[in-house]
């Protein structure tokens, strides 16, 4: 299981990749694994300011559906324009080609708040 | 947990494994629900479905206790055939759908859900007559089923019995790889053809072997509990705890034609399902298309795309073969027609759909 160490983690399996006051989130490679083939991701949340918990958008499986949370509060900047033709690249590139959300950050220190590569390894294993 | 006969099989072939009706199953391999779905439909695969209940009803009163607590016409069912049923449930509902192979005269096997083992052997004793003996052979009984176009080329190379001249449910019993008394049933849950074979645990092992190594000209694939989910939702069939369950009639479930009326059947709910053909149901099972890209789960509301709830979805996927979302769900009367425009509340939008007839599949 790839788990970056520059990455921050969300017990719900959501990763975090800060840049500056900016932040990218997308689902980790164990997320997508348990999910299979992911053939929808609906983010209509561009533009809204969310809370750390709330919910971002869905994903879609064949089978099952899960909702996306917040690992961190933010503003919505931008959703990945890719995945709404190729959703599969959730799968094939979870933390790259296949990020969710760019956000401006409400708040900054909410990151060390999540959970370091050792520690979301601890919990998935 | 249980296990079946093959559980260590599918963990080394790196399949997802969850909890299913008790048993450990495989839910997918590595290669995903799409590729198993459509190898079934374009080839051959194969699924453990082990963990089936098997009843045998036996006793010279057995064709009686059978014609009441069977849906269907039992009487008409010759030795050799098999036929799909449900157990109504005294108060309108469905105990369990089943299969019903009529094995020899005065003993039946019943394929149950596993879901519903305990429920169903309660529910039978209750109503148990004298001069019938009924069996809980589920622990004794493996089951695969081999479906797909090439699943008969495949399985005619382990057995002198001719397959083809099996028809569809009906079924033989005899030698199949080297295993005795195998049930060979030309039946199961995909529309894409093949073949459901019963044996002995012990079998399980040489039977398995030999049905890859016989396959793999074709490509033989191993299929998950997703794929069979997804196959049987594309050609409309009913899952028990999703279409029928305790509190839905056979009748407004689109399955009137396995409660056929029959003379001196005395069937359980009988007169019930005589009014509501006559007089109508107050929901009906549709099938329906989604028309933009969005997926149906079980328990979305079903609206009439103005905001009014007229249902509720039974059963969604993405469906592999038609790339479209596809369900199924109970609606008033009034909105069962084919073509019939209707709405799915997803996530608190009304996402457009229309009624469909299934199979959702070209066959």
């Amino acid at each position: 299981m790839n788990i970056p160490s520059n990455l921050k983690y969300s017990k719900d399996h959501e990763w975090v990749r800060v840049e500056g006051d900016m932040a990218f989130i997308g689902i980790t490679d164990f997320a997508q694994s348990e999910l299979g083939e992911i053939v929808i991701v609906d983010i209509t949340t561009e533009g809204e300011t969310l809370a750390s918990e709330e919910v971002f958008g869905s994903i879609e499986a064949v089978k099952t559906v899960s909702d996306l949370f917040m690992p961190v509060g933010g503003e919505i900047l931008e959703v990945n324009p890719k995945l709404e033709d190729n959703p599969e690249l959730v799968n094939t590139d979870p933390y790259g080609e296949g990020w969710m959300v760019k956000v401006k950050l409400t708040n900054a220190v909410e990151v060390n708040d999540l959970l370091d590569a050792e520690a979301y390894k601890a919990l998935i294993a | 947990m249980k296990t079946t006969p093959f559980t260590d099989k599918h963990i080394a072939l790196g399949a997802k494994m969850h909890e299913f009706a008790g048993y450990n199953m495989p839910i997918e391999y590595p290669t995903g629900i799409n590729a198993e779905h459509l190898a079934v439909c374009h080839s051959v695969g194969v699924f453990d479905v082990s963990h089936m209940g098997e009843f045998w009803v036996k006793g010279e009163n057995a064709l009686t206790f059978m014609q009441r607590v069977c849906s269907n016409d039992i009487a008409g069912l010759a030795i050799g055939k098999a036929q799909y049923n449900c157990f109504p449930n005294g108060k309108g509902g469905i105990v369990d759908d089943l299969i019903v192979y009529h094995y020899e005269q005065n003993k039946y096997m019943l394929v149950i859900n596993a879901a519903n083992i305990d429920k169903d052997w309660a529910w039978l004793n209750s109503n148990k007559i004298d001069g019938v003996v009924i069996e809980n052979a589920s622990d004794n009984i493996a089951q695969l089923a081999i479906q797909g176009p090439k699943a008969t080329e495949v399985l005619q190379k382990l057995t002198s019995i001719k397959l083809t001249d099996i028809p569809y449910y009906a079924f033989t019993v005899g030698e199949f790889a080297g295993a005795k008394d195998v049930i060979i049933s030309n039946t199961g849950y995909t529309g894409a053809g093949g073949f459901e074979l019963y044996f002995y645990p012990q079998y399980g092992e040489i039977i398995w072997k030999a049905i890859f190594e016989a396959g793999k000209e074709f490509d033989i694939k191993p299929i998950g509990l997703g794929a069979r989910d997804t196959l049987r939702l594309e050609m409309g069939f009913c899952l028990y705890g999703h279409e029928i369950d305790d509190t839905t009639s056979p009748i407004e479930a689109g399955l009137g034609w396995i409660t056929k009326p029959a003379e001196g059947k005395n069937l359980i709910d009988g007169e019930l399902y005589t009014e509501q053909r006559k007089n109508g149901t107050s929901r009906k099972l549709i099938g329906f298309e989604m028309k933009e890209k969005a997926i149906p789960r079980q328990g979305y509301e079903i609206t009439d795309g103005k905001g009014n709830v007229i249902g509720v979805a039974t059963s969604g996927c993405m469906s592999p073969t038609a790339k479209v979302g596809v369900g199924m769900a109970y609606v008033k009367p009034e909105f069962t027609k084919a073509g019939t425009e209707i709405a799915v509340l997803i996530r608190n939008k009304e996402v457009k759909a229309e009624v469909v007839k299934p199979p959702f599949r070209k066959l």
